[in-house]
């Protein structure tokens, strides 16, 4: 039987292409939407991670308190010996010391006078000892616009923008104007080698990367980092991964009073990040669960229309005997036909437009010129198993559910009046 | 009655020498602290939360206006100089062979992360051009009695629009101050100890400045050397002289 409907769906265009066609573009984008809002959240999450949070992050006490502030005189001191110590108990982890650095960029005329001063937001990260870690987490290789990366010591990356402000190109001196982790005044030569454009608008502003033993000796830093961010394999956060890490830590370093002690903090610990990730949540889940629920109704609807459109078709077949449960039967095996159909077509485009936004991405930077947070200018989608499957509710039970009401006629239909109303 | 008006007279004339005007004590106090000139050399003990740090350094000041600062140690500051100019200050750092320039609000942080800003370390302000002051009572610190004044800003841009200072009644020396700001928060205590007789002068060897708005034990500055009144070349005071 189901040969046989399917070759009458495939041959009777007239009967079987319109809803085919429904059910395909809502399952498209019910596909596309859900991934859509999946790539958003994974973004900001990823982001934050990288440039900022870690998937945990450790620092002394008295640093996470003020972690806003970059307060260096907080930093942790003897990281060589901690990182030697982490390294040994957390194999399955990459860590990376940072120092988060902030302070005033000078660019000298012809006879060494202050020509232009900007405020900037400086890195400190491993980009020279051959671990390209931090060059990747910072998505160096893909920032640059004019320039290089650093080869050297003594070299520095300015955000496009900034340099652009200060009228800096790649070959110019700037001084870094700071203060030394004791509060002293700080001032360091750098030989601008690049400029980059990370996409985001906060770090897009002013921002400046250099290699941290660079800074470390701008800053009076020797063997001290703010921050040692700590990722699990394939750079991906898993919760529980994370939460066993901390439980690990802690009992290595046992909580003290001493505002100096090194601390971990999750992803989720870190400037409210964990409200975010679950109000992103939230959201997406409440727009796809609406977005389902809508479209289920336009599906319901068309099985319900599809049902009564063919109401004629059903009286005369009735009229030359066929049994109600028989033509109540086919109608449904015909609509988890479309169903599937349908589905499965339109989770294929679906999912080939996501996979198109999950490379190429949307870029709403000029929206977001003036955001104080960080958040992704290009937006991906990004492709989940839920996403091959998401679509078959609104695609194939909706469409279904809605036959079967709408077949719920056939059993009212009178033998007696068929005739009439044929001839009608 | 006759016999009356020469005692009265006499007591008047001897209350009046105890009892000095607010202006006459301040007058007396600025004759001790501030000179035409001065060349000094100092050590800064800096007790910060985590460490403690020694900076040593060579200072020339004429008057209020014209200062000027070398860096002697440790390694990483010596050679650094800063030279100020009425509100405007140039520092150089040998190791970037740069001079920057700041001014305003800048003047007011830390020096080398000490509990001294750059205009407490290199101005010497005559508190009687700056302040009018009010005899607020008597205190003993150290078994020295003291009067206790309060100095008000006579200019809005004053770095402490308020003081409150302990006067050493026989030395016309400051032993303690508060200094504070135009909302009368307290922004910084100092203690003056090792009075010695300098050049004909009381002038405290030893002052202890207590940022309070910091943590740490406060920053200790000692007077290692100090000559009043001797002539300084111009040439120190100009930009020139920093790459020197």
């Amino acid at each position: 039987m189901i040969r046989f409907l399917l070759k009458g769906i495939l041959r009777d265009k007239q009967r079987s292409l319109l809803p085919v066609i429904i059910v395909i573009i809502g399952v498209m984008l019910t596909v596309f939407m859900f991934c859509w809002l999946k790539g958003v959240l994974n973004d900001s999450v990823e982001l934050n991670a990288n440039f900022n949070a870690g998937h945990v992050k450790i620092m002394t006490a008295a640093y996470s308190r003020n972690v806003d502030q970059m307060p260096n005189d907080l930093a942790l001191i003897g990281v060589d010996t901690l990182m030697v110590k982490l390294n040994n108990e957390f194999p399955e982890m990459k860590w990376g010391q940072r120092i988060h650095f902030g302070g005033l960029i000078d660019a000298p005329d012809s006879r060494g006078e202050t020509r232009t001063q900007g405020p900037a937001m400086g890195f400190g990260i491993d980009l020279l000892s051959g671990d390209r870690s931090e060059t990747e987490r910072f998505n160096l290789d893909k920032s640059i616009r004019r320039g290089r990366l650093p080869v050297h010591s003594g070299e520095i990356l300015l955000s496009e923008e900034f340099s652009r402000k200060l009228k800096v190109n790649p070959g110019d001196t700037v001084t870094l104007i700071g203060s030394t982790m004791n509060g002293s005044m700080a001032m360091y030569n750098y030989n601008v080698c690049g400029t980059i454009v990370f996409g985001t608008g906060p770090m897009d502003q002013g921002s400046v990367i250099a290699d941290i033993k660079d800074v470390r000796n701008a800053l009076d830093m020797n063997n001290a980092a703010g921050e040692i961010v700590g990722y699990l394999p394939g750079n991906y956060y898993d919760e529980e991964k994370i939460n066993q890490i901390v439980t690990r830590f802690n009992k290595l370093f046992p909580s003290s009073k001493d505002d100096y002690a090194p601390v971990m903090l999750t992803l989720r610990q870190q400037n409210s990040l964990g409200n975010m990730i679950d109000q992103i949540k939230a959201v997406g889940a409440f727009a796809v669960f609406i977005f389902v629920l809508s479209m289920s109704l336009v599906l319901w609807n068309a099985g319900l229309l599809g049902g009564l459109r063919r109401y004629t078709e059903f009286g005369a077949r009735l009229a030359i005997g066929e049994d109600y449960s028989h033509i109540y039967k086919t109608m449904i095996y015909e609509s988890v036909l479309i169903g599937i159909i349908g589905s499965l077509i339109g989770t294929t485009i679906g999912i080939i437009l996501s996979l198109y936004m999950q490379n190429h991405g949307l870029d709403l930077g000029s929206m977001m010129k003036n955001a104080t947070i960080l958040m992704p200018a290009v937006f991906h989608a990004r492709i989940t198993t839920a996403a091959f499957f998401i679509g078959f509710i609104p695609g194939l039970i909706s469409t279904v559910v809605g036959t079967a009401l709408s077949g719920i006629g056939i059993y009212k239909r009178k033998t007696a009046q068929l005739f009439k109303e044929l001839e009608a | 009655m006759k016999k009356l008006v020469i005692p009265v007279f006499m007591l008047c004339v001897s209350l009046n020498a105890q009892n000095p005007s607010a202006k006459e004590i301040i007058e007396k106090v600025d004759k001790n602290m501030s000179a035409d000139s001065r060349v000094f050399t100092s050590k800064m003990i800096i007790h910060n939360p985590r460490n403690t740090r020694t900076v040593e350094s060579k200072s020339w000041n004429i008057g209020e206006k014209k200062a000027y600062t070398e860096y002697l140690s440790p390694a990483r500051e010596q050679g650094t100089k800063m030279l100020k100019l009425e509100d405007q200050l140039w520092i150089f750092s040998p190791e970037t062979d740069r001079i920057i320039q700041i001014s305003g609000h800048m003047l007011r942080q830390s020096v080398m992360g000490s509990d001294l800003s750059y205009e407490d370390m290199m101005e010497d302000p005559h508190l009687l051009n700056h302040y009018t002051g009010k005899i607020d009572g008597e205190e003993k610190i150290d078994d020295r009695t003291c009067w206790i004044i309060t100095l008000t800003a006579n200019t809005a841009d004053m770095a402490y629009q308020m003081q409150k200072v302990w006067i050493d009644k026989d030395r016309y020396i400051p032993l303690k101050k508060e200094l504070y700001a135009k909302s009368g928060v307290l922004l910084k205590r100092m203690e003056l100890s090792d009075i010695k007789q300098i050049q004909g002068r009381w002038y405290p060897e030893k002052m202890l400045f207590k940022d309070v708005l910091k943590e740490g034990e406060g920053t200790e500055f000692n007077i290692e050397e100090i000559n009043f009144n001797v002539a300084i070349p111009d040439y120190i005071f100009s930009k020139a002289s920093l790459k020197k």
